[in-house]
Parts: C-alpha cells; sequence; structure tokens
C-alpha cells in the first residue's frame, strides 16, 4: 500500500504541487492524466527524489518518509523500493543492454555478476532482446532502447514502477511494442504510477484514473467513470480536448 | 672545420638515451597521480562538496596562477626550511608532486567541463537506481566524461613531459639535466641542445600517433 500525503513543492515560491493525496492499492495500476505543466512528472519525481518535494509524506510499505526531514538514508530506501521509466529512457550510454538492467542489481543491491547478469539476459530474452546483450544503447532503435528501459524497472521486483510518458519521444513506428510489453508487465500484478497522453493505452490498463490541473488532483476513479462520465468540468473539458468526443 | 660537429651528435644520442626512462617515468607518475586527484578536485567542484569545494577553488586557483618553475622551487628548496624532515626529500619526488600538483590543477578544468557536459539523464537514471553520488560518478558520469576529456588530456599529458625538463633545476639528472651537463664539458652548446630538442620531439610525436589511433577507435566503438 502506497500513501501520498499532502505533497507539495515549490519552483520559486510557486506551487507546482499543492497538495497532493493519493492511494495506491498493491498490484494497482493508476493512470494520470492531465495538461502540459500541471506537475504530473513532478509527482513522480518527487516520489523518487529525483526533485525534494518541500512538503507532506511518502509512504510504501513500513517505510514512511517525511520529504522535508528526509534523510540520505531514506532517500535511498525510497529509491530502493520505486524504479522508475523516463521518458527519453535514459539508458546508462558507457554500459551495453545487458549491463544496463545488472548494474543496480550487482552496484546497489548487491547481486554476484554472475546472477545480476543472469537476470539481465532472462530479461533481455523476456523483452524480444535476448540477440542485443551486448549492444550499446547508441546502436539500438528508441523502442529497442524504450524496452531496455522496462527490463532495468523490472530487474529488482520494487514496490512501485514511475513510469513518466513512456512512449512520447518514441517515433510513432516504435510505440506499439513499448506499450504492449508494458501491458504484458503490468499482467504480472506490479504496482505502476503511470503519466501517459495515450488515452487508449491509459484506459486498457488503468483500475484507477487521476485527472491532474494546476498541481492539484482534480478528479480520481476506475477508468470507465472517468473517461464516460467524469463529474468535474476541468476533468470534461480536458477529455473533449484530449478525445475529440463527450 | 664544419659548423657543427655530427660525430659529436650522433654519439649523443646513446648517451642521453640513457635517461629517456628517467624523463618518461617522472611523467607516467605524475600523470597517474594527476588524474586520479584531477577526478577528485572534479567531483568536489561539481559535486559542491561544502569546505572542500571552496579548498578546491582556492587550490586551482594557485596552481594555474603561479609558474611551475616557481612552485618546484618552493617545494624542493622552501618546505625543507619550514619543516626540516623534508630536507632527506629528492629532487625527483619534489619533481614528481610538483608536476602532479600543477597539472592536476589543469585536468581538473577540463575534467569538470567534461562531467558537466554528460547529459542530466545519465545522472538521475543513476539516482533514480539507488546509486550513491561516489557510484554514479565512478561508473557511470566519469567514464563518459573521460571520453570527452581525452584529447585534452593528452595534450596535457604532452605538456607535462616536457616539463619534466624543469627537473633538472631541482639536480634531477634527467634528459635535459644530462644534456646540460655534456654541454658544459664539450661547450657544444648549439649540438646538445638540439639534439635533446630533437629527443622530446620524437617522444611527443610517437605520443600524438597513438593519441590519433585512440581516438578513431573511440570514436568507432561507442559512437555518440
Ligand atoms: N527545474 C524547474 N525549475 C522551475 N520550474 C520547473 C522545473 N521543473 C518543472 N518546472 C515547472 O513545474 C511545472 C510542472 O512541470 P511538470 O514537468 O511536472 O509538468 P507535466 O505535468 O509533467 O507536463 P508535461 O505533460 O508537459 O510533461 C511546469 O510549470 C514547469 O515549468
Ligand atoms: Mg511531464
Amino acid at each position: 500500500m502506497i500513501k501520498i500525503r499532502g505533497l507539495r513543492k515549490f519552483y520559486g515560491g510557486v506551487p507546482v504541487l499543492d497538495g497532493i493525496d493519493l492511494d495506491i492499492e498493491a498490484g494497482q495500476h493508476v493512470v494520470i492524466i492531465g495538461p502540459s505543466g500541471t506537475g504530473k512528472s513532478t509527482l513522480l519525481r518527487c516520489i523518487n527524489f529525483l526533485d525534494h518535494a518541500d512538503e507532506g509524506t511518502i509512504s510504501i510499505g513500513s517505510l514512511s518518509v517525511d520529504v522535508s526531514t528526509a534523510t540520505p538514508k531514506q532517500i535511498k530506501a525510497l529509491r530502493l523500493a520505486t524504479s522508475f521509466i523516463f521518458q527519453n529512457y535514459a539508458l546508462f550510454a558507457n554500459k551495453t543492454a545487458r549491463a544496463n538492467i545488472a548494474e543496480g542489481l550487482m552496484v546497489v543491491r548487491g547481486w554476484s555478476k554472475a546472477e545480476a547478469n543472469k537476470r539481465a539476459d532472462d530479461l533481455l530474452q523476456m523483452i524480444g532482446l535476448g540477440d542485443k546483450g551486448d549492444a550499446y544503447p547508441v546502436s539500438l532503435s528508441g523502442g529497442q532502447q524504450q524496452r531496455v528501459g522496462i527490463g532495468r524497472a523490472i530487474a529488482a521486483d520494487t514496490q512501485l514502477m514511475l513510469i513518466d510518458e513512456p512512449t512520447s519521444a518514441l517515433d510513432p513506428e516504435w510505440v506499439d511494442e513499448v506499450l504492449q510489453l508494458l501491458k504484458r508487465i503490468a499482467d504480472e500484478n506490479r504496482t505502476m504510477l503511470v503519466v501517459t497522453h495515450e488515452m487508449s493505452f491509459a484506459r486498457q490498463i488503468a483500475d484507477k484514473v487521476v485527472f491532474m490541473e494546476g498541481g492539484k488532483i482534480v478528479e480520481q476513479g476506475p477508468p470507465e467513470q472517468m473517461f464516460t462520465s467524469p463529474v468535474d468540468p476541468r476533468t470534461r473539458h480536458f477529455l473533449r480536448k484530449t478525445l475529440g468526443t463527450m | 672545420m664544419s659548423v657543427f660537429d655530427l660525430g659529436y651528435m650522433v654519439g649523443l644520442v646513446p648517451v642521453l638515451l640513457k635517461y629517456v626512462p628517467l624523463t618518461l617515468g617522472m611523467a607516467s607518475v605524475s600523470m597517474a597521480l594527476a588524474l586520479v586527484l584531477a577526478c577528485l578536485l572534479a567531483v568536489v567542484r561539481v559535486v559542491r562538496v561544502p569546505v572542500l569545494n571552496q579548498f578546491t577553488k582556492l587550490f586551482i586557483s594557485f596552481f594555474r596562477g603561479t609558474p611551475l618553475l616557481v612552485q618546484l622551487f618552493l617545494f624542493y628548496y622552501g618546505l625543507p626550511q619550514l619543516f626540516p624532515s623534508l630536507t632527506a626529500m629528492t629532487g625527483v619526488t619534489a619533481a614528481i608532486i610538483g608536476l602532479t600538483l600543477h597539472f592536476s590543477a589543469y585536468m581538473a578544468e577540463s575534467i569538470r567541463a567534461a562531467i558537466i557536459g554528460v547529459d542530466r539523464s545519465q545522472w538521475e537514471a543513476a539516482q533514480s537506481i539507488g546509486m550513491t553520488t561516489a557510484q554514479m560518478m565512478r561508473r557511470i558520469i566519469l567514464p563518459q566524461a573521460a571520453r570527452v576529456a581525452a584529447p585534452t588530456l593528452v595534450n596535457y599529458f604532452i605538456d607535462l613531459i616536457k616539463s619534466t625538463s624543469l627537473a633538472f633545476t631541482l639536480g634531477v639528472t634527467e634528459l635535459m639535466g644530462a644534456a646540460q651537463k655534456e654541454a658544459a664539458s664539450s661547450f657544444l652548446y648549439f649540438e646538445t641542445f638540439i639534439v635533446v630538442a630533437i629527443f622530446y620531439w620524437v617522444i611527443v610525436e610517437v605520443l600524438s600517433f597513438v593519441q590519433q589511433a585512440l581516438e578513431a577507435r573511440l570514436s568507432k566503438a561507442v559512437a555518440r
């Protein structure tokens, strides 16, 4: 169970996250939608402490962190409990595909090199890149890079996957293979917090849809309700613009 | 009688050749130490480690802002006056310390620039999987920065090799020191110093060749 309470983040006095309260059940897939610049990425980044929020608490399982007093140890614990999939893949440019997946297991989680490489090779097989273990990111397509990014994020079983617009940097031809893979791993009972503009994908994997605007959660609910009969006019407006319906 | 003594010059080659190992040895040891120190200094600057960052700035400013020769004299002749135990320090040791500190200051700045040039996403990916700053630097950031900084660092190495000639002012008989002694007894200054110049020149040319070969290989291996 993941609980976020009263999360606030300011840039130059301006609130970018303005009191976020969010619950995510184990195994649940929560999809965040909303207009550009409303703090969706910032929320994900604050949970992983890539950005430091100013107020609020983040609880993942038995770990509870007050962000304003977070110690390096707590930050590390949060990072170990979560994994991040980046919009621009962010694979380590100096590491092979295999090493990208094995690196965290080996260096941070203390696996032996043999164990970590074995896990990496199994995952590469699973994501359909069994023959690309020795390839450097630069020689992979965007879609392949993002699949390795997904492999890196599931290499250790974290309690929450943070996924920020996984396909929006991709050429259209690669979008589908990445979404297919994400759907597959979603079926493996993983807990996910996903930001996406791919509405049909959102509808397919979401157990809960959250609409954010202006650093606040405006409305949340099951996908059937959110996509067909949202209550708040701002949600309606956004969906009408995005989906061209309603 | 010819304008200059070719026979003497040819005879000088094997004599001076014996001193090449010391010159290259001093240069290599200084370079290795300077690289390690420069990486530490650069990381301190980039990560802005409190207190150390201020000290590092001052260190870099001093060693870039004063002549190498002055620094060498300061270490070899100056410090033993304050710390008598240092009287035992040999000229070679003093030269290595001086060259290390001097060149680490320069190299720290180019490594720092290269670190800053590494894409932000590389830092974030490393942090997101829970790496410590030291792990991130050593395994992800510095290797990528090194590729960018490599040509500049080789240039500093070339400069460093030539700068070892200053060690003769500390009484070290390296290439330049040996040449100085030969010239003093033969009075054939032009011949002696043209030969020693060619020695340095050849060493640097060989290194430049290696540098180019290395760069070609690097850019092929992982083009970015
Ligand atoms: N480092 C920063 N300094 C100042 N302002 C920032 C910084 N990072 C983000 N912001 C601001 O915070 C707000 C939220 O940004 P964020 O990236 O979280 O939005 P988003 O909802 O993910 O948008 P998008 O859909 O375009 O990705 C924006 O107004 C942005 O300009
Ligand atoms: Mg975003």
